[in-house]
Order: structure tokens, then C-alpha cells, then sequence
């Protein structure tokens, strides 16, 4: 049973011009076995979204609430956050040079779960969803993200999503820069996290073309820091055929 | 274009340049007066913490313990009288200092390292200099000889507590594949004033790491000219500077050859109230370098407050015929985004920053590649990091 609840959230930034309020009232309730996308044009707010869910120290809340199965995460630290269940694959996973990818997946792992993973099996998880994610072994020995390419990024941040094995997930664009073969790669791996049971899903996209693969519940349309319509997955090819003008006009 | 090793030498003479970078030198004591500390190549030093040694400290006998293992076929010696003086200036070291000249022209200990050519050893020379007194001002002489075509490993491992001036000279010979690495993880009593001077010949390959984390005081300087076109140099360092220490390093690499590389890498992490780092980094392409690459760079990661890193990449070019040139100097913080996606996993603040500053030197670490020491240098980034008040926390990275 897990719920992640975001009530009426306002989220700022600071500019040289003071604070600029990018999430004007975000309210979106994911509950277990639901995946919800959210959609919506450049600049919208999305990864802002994401980001203050995850705690990223670069946004304020200024108002509102996130709650997961009731626990307030605005006051949890990042790594208490990630460690009560949440997980947010990036938009632009960030490089970490000199760490290795398998100690730094042994270090979360070992982190999320309270204690070390047993060595024999761990190593075997973590080669077998490597090559799931068509990710060669020799990528445990690489520094973490520096020099992936674009694609490989996206496909190790899934990898990190199964191993680590959160509640809810944010996955901020992780279908852009992919081509069609990784795309469906990356889709299996969600699909394999979801089918996991009591797992929440938000997908950030900008495209319709993941939601082939990955079958949403729910569609919000996001425009200027506000959900500005929801529905089913029918409003998703509204959406692919129509654009976001409509809504964006409203925006203004 | 085909250049000989003679007409290198003929031009080189032809054009005597000086530059503005590196005074000319002298042998002679005489024409050194001793450093005030307003001298472009002393101004970052703390000379007062020198205990004399740039100036006119007595060279007394040595009561630093030396030992080492002999690989087959090495020579390793204290040597003395003619044989020692035949020593002096075997890298073509004309000293800029008045420390310099005095340990050429007075210094009573010479600890000769003699590889000869075609002599291939895998296995390092590991000379343990252990200082046993802080109050005995104290120089010494290392001169390394790399026969042609050779292969060899040399460390220097420097602990204890000493107050040592000391020339260190290497000869790399012509087609030679050298590394010659300096671990200075002294106690913190000790000065340690030093000066490499390298020779590198046709096509041979010399690498050097200074490794630095020990001491009051340790400066460096780490010189680099060639013999010869197609010689490369790879200038690696790693330092470490704790509450109240003073780590300097210069690095000097005169392309005075065609078709030379070098690449320099200093990396530094500063802690603790008062702890202060310096990297001067000087490469001079001479007009008969053309062809040339060269690229350096210096690091440092500031920890926390109070720490001060000088760093200075010095570019002198003095020919437009070069394959490449360039520098990079960055000192900073912590990467919040480095530390957000680390902590984003689920990892610890203070574990995310282990795992940032182990990474930062792990890279260079690789690139050393004396496998004997790997272990030995990620041990010592690890006590570095334990010693440290990393819990301190960072307005930045805190949330
Ligand atoms: N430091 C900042 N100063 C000013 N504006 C900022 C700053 N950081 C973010 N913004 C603005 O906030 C808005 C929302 O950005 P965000 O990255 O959340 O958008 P997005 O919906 O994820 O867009 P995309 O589809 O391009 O990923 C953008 O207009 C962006 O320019
Ligand atoms: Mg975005």
C-alpha cells in the first residue's frame, strides 16, 4: 500500500530578479498500481515537479504539501526521501567521475535497504539488469554516467529503478534522445518495476510514443506550473493530434 | 620534417632564450642571494617555516634512515668522493636557487638509483627515506639514471620527521619508459624543500607523480627539459593539505625539443583552518619546439572553510608551429548536483561526499599506475577523509 499525495504545491526559483514561481497549485494523488503521465510543452514545469518531489536544494516550496503514505516528505532530507520509497530517474542523470558504477550501486543499494546486499546474488542482479537493458558488463566498471551517451544514460537510470526497487517512481522524460529499439528496452524495464506489486508511477513525457509501451491510467496535461486537464489515456491521442495550443492559449 | 638530436642541440644554442618564466641559473652559490620572499618564484612560499633551508641553513649529517630493495640488475648506492661530484648535473640542472646550488656544490649524501640500458624491470625500487629528527637541517642529492631503452619504476616514499633540502635528478634515456613517483606523507613536523630536474631523452617516456600530504611545509618544483624530439612527459600529481599546512607545487616544462608532448595533472583537496595549497604550472614552448602538444591542468576541491588554493597555469609560447596547447585550472566545492543525484539514491550526505572526493582522485590514481601503490594512495585519501570534520555541513548542499 503506498500513496503519494502532492497537495495544491507551489514550487520557486531563485533568479537574479528574486524568486519566480514555476508551480503555481500542483494537487495529483498517485496511488499504488496507477501510472499516471504527465504531459506538457517545454518549460511547463515538469522537471520542477520532479525535482521538488525529490528534494533537489535548487527549489523552494513555498506552499503546499507531499505526502507519502501520509508522511510528510517536504521535511525529509533527499536520501530520507529516497530511502521512504521514491525514485526519480532524470531528465539529465548527472555524471559522477572516479565512481564506479557497481560501487555506486552497491552503495544505494546498500543504502535503501538498511544493509549490505549479499554479494553472490547482487552481482548476478546487477549483470542480469544490465544485459536486460542491453547494457554491456562492462559498464559496472565505468564511472558513473561519464561518457554514456544520451541513451545509455536513460537506460541506467532504469536499471537503477529495478535494482533499487522504490514505491513511486518519477520518471522526468525518460523516453527523449532514445531511439525506437532502446525506447522499447527502457519501456520493458517500467513495465517490469510496475508489475512489481504495490508500485505508484508518475511518467513525465513530451511525446505520445512511450504511452504505446506504457499503458497510463491517467493523463494530466501540464501547462504554465498548473495541471490544466486530466483524463484517460484517449485524452493522450487528443493530445498527439491536437497539440497543446488549445490549452496554452487558455494558459495566458 | 626529419630532425637530428645534433641539429636540435645546435639550434637550441643558437637562440639562447630566456624566459620569462624561469630565471636563467647559475652554479655557482654566489650568484644566489638568499630568498626574501618578494621573488616571483618564492612570493607564495612560507619562507619562515623553512627552518633556513632556502637560505643558509648547515647541511648536517644526515639522520634520516634510508633503505631500499634492489631489483636484479639495478645498482642502488650511497656513493661519495669523485663518483658523487660526476653526478652533479646529470639532468642538465642549472639551479634558479640558492638551495639548489648549495645541495650541488656542498651537499655530503648521494644516493645514487643506476638503471642500465635495455635493463627492463617490472618490479619497483621503493627507496624508504624515514626523517628520524625535525631539529637536524639536512640535504640530500638523488640522482636517477635511466639507461637507454630501459624500463623501471622508482619511489621515492618520504615519512618521519626531517628538515630536508634535496636535489632530485633524473636522466631518462633515449627511448627509455620511466616512472619516477615522490610520496611525501610526512609527520607533521617536517619541512621538506625539493627540487626534480629531468632529462628526457629521444622518444623516451617519463612520467612523475608528487604525491604530497604530509609535512608543515612541502614545496616542490617538478622540471621537465628534453634531449631530443618525440620525448613525452606526464606529470601527475595528488596532494592533500590538512588544518595549518602549507603544500606547494611548480611545475616547469621547457619544450625545447620538436615533437615533444607533455601533460601535466595535479589534483588537490584542501581541509581544515589555514590549510593552504600551491600549483604553479609553467610550460615555455621554445621556438624550436615545433610540433609540439602539450595540456595541463590543476584541480583542487575545497572542503571546507578557511582553506586557501593558489593555482597558476602559465602558457609561453614562442612559436606558431604547434600541435596543440592548452591549460585548465578549476578549484571549488562540492557539485550540489553531483551530491543530489548521489543522496537522491538513497546514499548519505557525508557518504555521497566520500564517494565525490575518492572519485575526484580515483581517475588520477589510475593514470600513477604503479599497481603497488594503488591501494597504499587510496588508503591515504581515506585517512585524509577520516581526519576530516566532514560533518560540517554546507550551506549549499544542505537542504
Ligand atoms: N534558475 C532559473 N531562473 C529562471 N527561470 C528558471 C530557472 N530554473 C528554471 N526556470 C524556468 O522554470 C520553467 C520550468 O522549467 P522546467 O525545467 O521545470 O520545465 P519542463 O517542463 O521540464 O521543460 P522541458 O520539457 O524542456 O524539460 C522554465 O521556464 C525555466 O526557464
Ligand atoms: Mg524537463
Amino acid at each position: 500500500m503506498s500513496t503519494l499525495e502532492i497537495k495544491d504545491l507551489h514550487v520557486s526559483v531563485k533568479t537574479e530578479d528574486g524568486p519566480k514561481e514555476i508551480l503555481k497549485g500542483v494537487t495529483l494523488t498517485i496511488k499504488d498500481g496507477e501510472i499516471h503521465a504527465i504531459m506538457g510543452p517545454n518549460g511547463s514545469g515538469k522537471s520542477t515537479l520532479a525535482y521538488s518531489i525529490a528534494g533537489h536544494p535548487k527549489y523552494d516550496v513555498t506552499g503546499g504539501t507531499v505526502t507519502l503514505d501520509g508522511e510528510d516528505v517536504l521535511a525529509m532530507s533527499v536520501d530520507e526521501r529516497a530511502r521512504a520509497g521514491l525514485f526519480l530517474a532524470m531528465q539529465y542523470p548527472v555524471e559522477v567521475p572516479g565512481v564506479s558504477v557497481s560501487n555506486f550501486l552497491r552503495t544505494a543499494k546498500t543504502a535503501i535497504d538498511g544493509e549490505a546486499p549479499k554479494l553472490r546474488t547482487w552481482v548476478k542482479d546487477v549483470n542480469g539488469t544490465l544485459e536486460k537493458l542491453d547494457l554491456d558488463a562492462s559498464f559496472s566498471t565505468r564511472s558513473v554516467n561519464e561518457g554514456f551517451s544520451g541513451g545509455e544514460k536513460k537506460r541506467h537510470e532504469i536499471a537503477q529503478l529495478e535494482l533499487l526497487d522504490p514505491k513511486v517512481a518519477v520518471l522526468d522524460e525518460t523516453d527523449s534522445g532514445l531511439d525506437i529499439d532502446a525506447l522499447k528496452v527502457v519501456s520493458e524495464g517500467v513495465n517490469r518495476f510496475t508489475e512489481g506489486a504495490d508500485k505508484g508511477l508518475l511518467l513525465i513525457t513530451h511525446y505520445t510514443r512511450i504511452l504505446r509501451y506504457i499503458k497510463p491510467d491517467f493523463v494530466h496535461v501540464f501547462v504554465n506550473g498548473r495541471i490544466a486537464d486530466q483524463g484517460g489515456p484517449e485524452l493522450a491521442d487528443q493530445l498527439e493530434s491536437e497539440g497543446y495550443d488549445k490549452y496554452v492559449k487558455a494558459a495566458v | 620534417m626529419t630532425v637530428t638530436a645534433d641539429n636540435v642541440t645546435s639550434a637550441l644554442e643558437a637562440e639562447k632564450v630566456s624566459s620569462h618564466l624561469h630565471p636563467e641559473g647559475s652554479l655557482d652559490v654566489n650568484d644566489h642571494p638568499a630568498p626574501n620572499g618578494r621573488e616571483e618564484i618564492w612570493r607564495f612560499t612560507p619562507l619562515k617555516r623553512l627552518r633556513g633551508l632556502a637560505a643558509d641553513a648547515e647541511f648536517q649529517a644526515s639522520t634520516t634512515e634510508t633503505s631500499w630493495n634492489t631489483p636484479e640488475g639495478v645498482r642502488i648506492a650511497n656513493v661519495s668522493g669523485e663518483e658523487a661530484r660526476g653526478l652533479r648535473g646529470i639532468s642538465g640542472l642549472v639551479p634558479n636557487t640558492r638551495f639548489g646550488a648549495r645541495v650541488l656544490s656542498e651537499v655530503p649524501s648521494t644516493l645514487l638509483v643506476d638503471v642500465p640500458s635495455d635493463l627492463e624491470i617490472a618490479e619497483p625500487v621503493i627507496v624508504d627515506l624515514v626523517g628520524k629528527d625535525a631539529g637536524v637541517t639536512e640535504a640530500g642529492h638523488i640522482p636517477l639514471r635511466f639507461g637507454a631503452h630501459s624500463s623501471a619504476v622508482v619511489v621515492l616514499r618520504h615519512t618521519g620527521s626531517a628538515s630536508m633540502a634535496q636535489v632530485v635528478e633524473v636522466a631518462v634515456g633515449d627511448g627509455a619508459r620511466v616512472t619516477v613517483v615522490s610520496l611525501q606523507d610526512w609527520a607533521d613536523d617536517a619541512v621538506h624543500l625539493t627540487h626534480h630536474e629531468a632529462v628526457v631523452g629521444r622518444d623516451a617516456e617519463y612520467k612523475h607523480a608528487a604525491i604530497s600530504v604530509g609535512g608543515d611545509v612541502v614545496r616542490m618544483d617538478s622540471n621537465v627539459h628534453y634531449d631530443g624530439p618525440g620525448g613525452s612527459a606526464n606529470m601527475l600529481g595528488l596532494y592533500f593539505a590538512d588544518e595549518g599546512q602549507h603544500i606547494e607545487h611548480h611545475l616547469y616544462v621547457d619544450h625545447d625539443a620538436p615533437h615533444t608532448n607533455s601533460n601535466a595533472n595535479y589534483r588537490g583537496a584542501l581541509q581544515g583552518e589555514g590549510a593552504h595549497t600551491v600549483w604553479i604550472g609553467n610550460v615555455l614552448i621554445r621556438k624550436v619546439a615545433a610540433g609540439i602538444n602539450t595540456y595541463e591542468e590543476n584541480r583542487n576541491l575545497v572542503l571546507t572553510d578557511g582553506c586557501q588554493a593558489d593555482s597558476v597555469p602559465n602558457l609561453e609560447i614562442e612559436t606558431g608551429e604547434i600541435e596543440g596547447a592548452g591549460h585548465a585550472s578549476a578549484t571549488g566545492r562540492f557539485d550540489d548536483n553531483q551530491l543530489f543525484y548521489l543522496r537522491s539514491r538513497g546514499i548519505e550526505e557525508n557518504e555521497a561526499r566520500r564517494l565525490v572526493v575518492h572519485g575526484f582522485f580515483n581517475d588520477l590514481i589510475r593514470q600513477i599506475g604503479v599497481e603497488a601503490l594503488d591501494e597504499k594512495l587510496r588508503d591515504i585519501v581515506a585517512d585524509e577523509l577520516e581526519k576530516n570534520v566532514l560533518d560540517i555541513p554546507f550551506e549549499a548542499a544542505t537542504n
